[in-house]
């Protein structure tokens, strides 16, 4: 019975967080652009991407003479539905996982492909000049990042042995039954907070964390490495021919796939649900923000600060070229992360035994 | 937990799989009915930017995007192939982990001949 209630509770939560993080992304770049943002509707213009979602639902749905009928209307229900599925496996807590499947990470990455799919399929169905040129252009980019965050996530598998999340998310903490080496030397099992989390358990795991970080903003099209939607070139890329809801299924999949890799770095590298702050002496600071309500808050505000920090970046660097990109994806990223793989086993086998 | 599963765990993906579908295709339908239907024909031909459509988007694309295609099939396979070993490779040892790192180093060599043949260079 709780999972029905579960899957209907995300679904609302990713709607109003997308909404939000929308506001939020226009008030930030009008912070640093020096200018005020969405004032009118509401306070603090709180209230403008509720009014923009309204007016979004009774605009007419239009389909191109020359698109290809059925995959037009499929590719937005694929790319919503594949996100969605994503959160599926995603721990929020000790207690609450919606699939503890011992899959989850491989499933994970199944998922974002899907959604790859979906984004040929919207722009090879609008059959428009400019939504073909972004979604070509989408596919090289995801398809090659995946490769780069891939091999990082497999660095922290390494040291974990498991492709359970709810599992990794234990070995980061308090909870954890295995013992637990602050950057190898300093046993934390029994201290945890951050001293427990991924990126302090190896010091090659920080660079992980950044190749996923890196390749992250490439598949969810984020500048640096939004050149499949380059509004000054491409229009607006993939999406150019859609309209109403359509084009809301999109951009709520967009917004929602910024929050699952998200997500997913903040269980991976900054110890998901476990709290940040550590058991000093006789204040067990641990033991008392460790719990169901505590996994949920920390959980959110750990992907949330990242997403932040994906709003931040867009509105910070300028876009890369096509080639700068699939350089230093495959010239850089690639070879480097092999060497982290190999890295993760020396420690593995070598300091940790 | 553990290394067991029953099929019943991957039931709520199957339910949040119908959820997704279910909202969006709801209110697709929907809002198809709610928003005006005035369609001309101009308003039915592809965007392209104000001026008059030229021919559709069923041209040829260029051949690096198969390549970086095929290479990607490559490289993910060997990835995925690596992620059950990952989980295991501690119980192998050193023996098991220089036989991946032989299988890794062979695929390198490839990648380094790729890197020499040009096929990563993009003008």
């Amino acid at each position: 019975m709780a999972f029905y209630f579960i899957s209907i509770v995300l679904l609302g939560f990713i709607a109003v967080y997308a909404l939000m993080a929308v506001w939020a992304e226009r008030k930030i770049s009008a912070w640093i652009q020096d200018r005020v943002g969405p004032v009118v509707t509401g306070k603090y213009g709180l209230l403008q991407t509720f009014a923009d979602i309204f007016k979004m639902l009774q605009k007419e749905d239009i389909t191109p003479t020359l698109a290809d009928k059925k995959l037009f209307l499929a590719a937005p229900i694929l790319v919503f539905t594949a996100v969605f599925m994503g959160f599926a496996t995603i721990p929020f807590s000790p207690t609450y996982i919606s699939s503890s499947i011992n899959i989850g990470i491989f499933y994970l990455l199944a998922i974002v492909s899907i959604e790859v799919l979906g984004i040929l399929m919207a722009g090879w169905a609008s059959n428009n000049k400019y939504a073909l040129l972004g979604s070509i252009r989408s596919i090289a980019q995801i398809i090659s990042y995946e490769i780069p965050a891939a091999l990082a996530i497999l660095a922290v598998i390494m040291l974990f042995q498991t492709l359970n999340l709810q599992e990794i998310c234990m070995q980061q903490g308090i909870l954890s039954k295995q013992k637990i080496y602050f950057f190898g030397f300093w046993e934390v099992s029994k201290i945890g907070g951050f001293f427990a989390w991924t990126i302090f358990q190896a010091p090659h795991l920080f660079i992980a964390f950044i190749i996923y970080f890196i390749a992250s903003l490439a598949e969810c099209n984020r500048t640096p490495f939004d050149i499949p939607e380059a509004e000054s070139e491409l229009v607006a890329g993939f999406h150019v021919e859609y309209t109403g809801f359509k084009f809301g299924a999109l951009f709520l999949a967009e917004y929602a796939m910024m929050f699952l890799v998200s997500m997913i770095a903040a269980v991976l590298f900054f110890g998901g649900w476990n709290t940040p702050l550590p058991n000093l002496a006789s204040f067990a600071l641990a033991d008392y923000t460790t719990g169901t309500y505590w996994g949920i808050v920390w959980i959110l505000l750990k992907a949330l600060s990242l997403v932040l920090l994906q709003v931040w970046i867009r509105w910070t660097f300028p876009r890369y070229r096509m080639d700068q990109l699939m350089t230093l994806c495959w010239k850089v990223l690639i070879p480097l992360s092999f060497v982290l793989v190999l890295f993760s086993g020396i420690w593995k086998l070598f300091i940790l035994n | 937990m553990g290394n067991s599963f029953i099929p019943a765990d991957y039931f709520p993906i199957v339910l949040q799989l119908f959820a997704a579908i279910g909202f969006v295709a709801v209110t697709m339908l929907a809002t198809h009915y709610i928003g005006p239907k005035r369609k001309t024909a101009d308003k039915l031909a592809n965007f392209e930017c104000g001026i008059e459509q030229q021919g559709d988007a069923r041209s040829p694309i260029s051949v690096k995007y198969f390549l970086v295609a095929i290479l990607f099939v490559l490289f993910d396979v060997e990835v995925i192939f690596m992620y059950p070993w990952a989980v295991n490779f501690r119980e192998f040892g050193i023996t098991g982990f220089l036989e991946m790192f032989t299988f890794v180093g062979f695929l390198l060599a490839g990648f380094f001949y790729l890197l020499k043949k040009g096929a990563l260079d993009w003008e």
